[in-house]
């Protein structure tokens, strides 16, 4: 199959749903530019026009309301903000009117809408250019949250997100755009919901979000050296998420570790710990760990950024505590040789 | 003709002050190219007028605010070079500790109380400065800096018209440099009119040459006059032009976006020029003009050698800063 790129994934899918579904537009900052979006949103202008592919005034909260509104009327947008940070003037369009829509009018109307938020940081540009935000939007009832980590996600849930009645936030992380993998050519979805394991193993589950399933997976390696085997699964979806599967997963192993590169506290990896604790807790040798930021906004210094952002390294050394934590509270339960 | 030598010396400080942030920045671009500075730097090279001249009408207890491009305020303002140049290192010295960069600087102690990269945010906190002032009864001004760009967000507005109301003595700077990161103006509004929400909001607004720093000048002397004495907030338009792409040092390109041909027309304009022209025609020995590069050469170079060699933060400061802790006051244990 056809190698594909992170950043051409999303093109690609953005250009067949603008080719197959009349109702789609595209609206937000910087789509006429072949800078703003990465390689993202590539003259997709230029294709299918201005008209459907609206470059915006700087106006968060009027682009996104009217996605709203536009949705309400029967069409199925797509608002661009090409950093997740300055989608936080857009807060009330999200929160407030399009989570809520369905319920407040008893289920009479939906609101399908995609709004996609990127993730862009490092390099030294600071707290205001850096957020990772899918726990406050995940804590929104009305609104689903994806994250995919690979191309052939990147694509699939896109897609899915599109074809969705409910509006889904849909975050990429501008870190994965170069990230290739095997991706078909036609059109195909991917899920909300459903998390992948891309890695089986047996003593340790270590679920991860975006940029952290490609370091789970090298950190997974490192463990193996250690005879230690790491499941990993790809969560993909934040809301909602895939309960099943990662308790199946616990269920081998025993032992979990969360890695979603957010802010830990109050964190994605506080609400899957919470829920194996709850639902799972009989398969558990030892307690969930999470790994994620500190409780504190990104600094600019890139001495601090790499003491800020995870790393690979951490999560093998995470994992490896697990088991031995796992071995002295638990010793005849211990599956380790 | 004492009048005619004041207005020449201020000419000159103008002058002098608009060359520091030329050089400033154009050294600051270098080091862009050279990857010797990372931190997202968004040059004002070829609108250093509005900065200096509003700056020139204000006190140093008259506060301001800025956003992304906002190296020329905080130097205007009184910032010191030598910090603002170590934060753009991102180094402990930096005037934000190495955690603000670029995009993030202040010096509180002249009047900078801070410049921040989300568009427009920093409007309706001019607007709050302004309103404790009026409530403690202090004859200050705040001046929120701003771009054509953001008058888009509902910030501008909504700012415009609680300053109004209340009549506070704000002055709303938009510097209208016709593009907003790649887009021109006239892809982003039916009319070129930002002026007009000022009327739009009962309160003064003028359109102001931005490469006319005398005219800069006096229009802010105008519109703080006003403020002080109770007349309530006023917008200001200055009409300007960046040199430089909407972020990075190159000339040419706007995130992707050619946009030559209007470039050599605003470089004719050059504010840094034109005063210098106007200086020699007042009688300034050229000598007195070079005199002055060659402090701006040194004073430049004095910054970035006292940012080489600062040190960075330590690995272990990184959770430092997230509460503010006053000097001399114990926290409670919680
Ligand atoms: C809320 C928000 N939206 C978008 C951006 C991205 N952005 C940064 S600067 C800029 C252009 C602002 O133009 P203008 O206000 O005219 O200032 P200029 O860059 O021309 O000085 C944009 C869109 C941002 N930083 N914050
Ligand atoms: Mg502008």
């Amino acid at each position: 199959m056809r190698l594909l790129n992170y950043a051409g994934a999303i093109r690609e899918a953005h250009g067949q749903l603008l080719e197959t579904d009349s109702r789609a537009f595209i609206i937000g900052q910087g789509l006429w530019s072949p800078w703003y979006a990465g390689s993202s949103m590539k003259d997709l202008d230029k294709q299918f026009g201005r008209e459907r592919v609206i470059d915006s005034p700087v106006s968060e909260n009027a682009t996104t309301g009217a996605a709203v509104g536009a949705a309400l009327a029967g069409m199925r947008p797509i608002v661009f903000h090409p950093r997740m940070d300055f989608m936080l003037l857009a807060v009330d369009a999200i929160v407030n009117q399009a989570a809520n829509w369905s319920y407040v009018f008893g289920g009479q109307m939906g609101v399908p809408l995609v709004i996609r938020a990127v993730i862009n940081r490092r390099g030294e540009q600071g707290a205001q250019h850096s957020q990772a935000l899918q726990a406050m939007f995940a804590h929104i009832p009305g609104l689903k949250v994806v994250m995919p980590s690979t191309a052939h996600d990147a694509k699939g849930l896109l897609i899915a997100a599109h074809r969705d009645e409910n509006p889904v936030m849909y975050i990429d992380d501008r870190a994965l755009y170069e990230q290739e993998c095997e991706v078909p050519e036609e059109m195909y979805e991917v899920e909300i919901g459903k998390a992948h394991v891309c890695r089986t193993g047996t003593d340790v589950t270590v679920v991860a979000t975006s940029t952290m399933v490609p370091l789970a997976l090298q950190a997974a390696g490192s463990l193996a050296d250690q005879g230690i085997f790491a499941e990993v699964i790809d969560l993909r979806s934040i809301k909602p998420w895939d309960e099943a599967c990662v308790l199946e997963s616990v269920r081998k192993t025993g032992r979990l570790l969360v890695v979603d590169e957010a802010w830990k506290t109050y964190g994605v990896g506080a609400e899957i710990a919470a829920t194996v604790a709850d639902r799972g807790f009989e398969s558990l040798r030892a307690g969930v760990r999470r790994l994620g930021l500190p409780d504190v906004p990104a600094p600019s210094s890139h001495v601090l950024e790499q003491a800020y952002y995870v790393t690979a390294e951490q999560i093998t050394a995470e994992a490896a505590q697990l088991l031995k934590a796992g071995q002295t509270t638990r010793p005849a339960l211990s599956i380790a040789s | 003709m004492k009048g005619q030598s004041i207005e020449r010396d201020r000419l000159v400080d103008f002058y002098h002050m608009m060359l520091r942030i030329r050089v400033f920045e154009e050294r600051v671009a270098e080091l862009v190219e050279s990857k010797d500075v990372k931190t997202a730097c968004h040059f004002c090279i070829g609108q250093e007028a509005p900065p200096t001249g509003v700056c020139a009408a204000l006190e140093i207890e008259d506060q301001i605010f800025g956003a992304h491009r906002s190296h020329g305020h905080y130097l205007a303002k009184g910032g010191d070079m030598r910090t603002l140049m170590a934060e753009i290192f991102c180094r402990r010295t930096g005037c934000s500790s190495g955690r603000g960069g670029s995009m993030h600087v202040c010096a509180p102690e002249v009047g900078v109380v801070g410049t921040v990269p989300i568009v427009a945010a920093t409007i309706p906190i001019a607007v709050g400065a302004g309103m404790a002032y009026r409530l403690r009864g202090e004859s200050n001004v705040s001046v929120a800096f701003f771009g054509d760009g953001a008058t888009e967000e509902g910030h501008f507005h909504e700012s415009l018209n609680l300053a109004g109301i209340n009549q506070l003595p704000v002055l709303f700077v938009c510097e209208n440099n016709l593009y907003s990161s790649h887009m021109g103006i006239d892809e982003r509004r039916l009319k070129d009119n930002i002026p007009q929400s000022g009327d739009a909001h009962g309160i003064a607004s003028m359109s102001v040459d931005g490469n006319d720093v005398e005219a800069v000048y006096q229009a802010a002397l105008e519109a703080v006059a006003r403020a002080r004495s109770g007349g309530g907030p006023t917008l200001i338009e200055y009409r300007t032009f960046r040199w430089r792409g909407h972020v990075g040092p190159a000339w040419d390109y706007d995130v992707g976006v050619k946009r030559k041909d209007e470039l050599q027309e605003w470089v004719q304009k050059d504010p840094i020029a034109a005063t210098r022209r106007q200086l020699l025609e007042l009688g300034v020995a050229e000598a007195t003009l070079d005199e002055l590069r060659h402090l701006v050469d040194d004073e430049v170079r004095g910054a970035e050698l006292y940012a080489r060699q600062s040190p960075r933060p330590e690995a272990s400061e990184v959770l430092d800063h997230v509460f503010y802790q006053p000097q001399g006051v114990t926290q409670c244990a919680s």
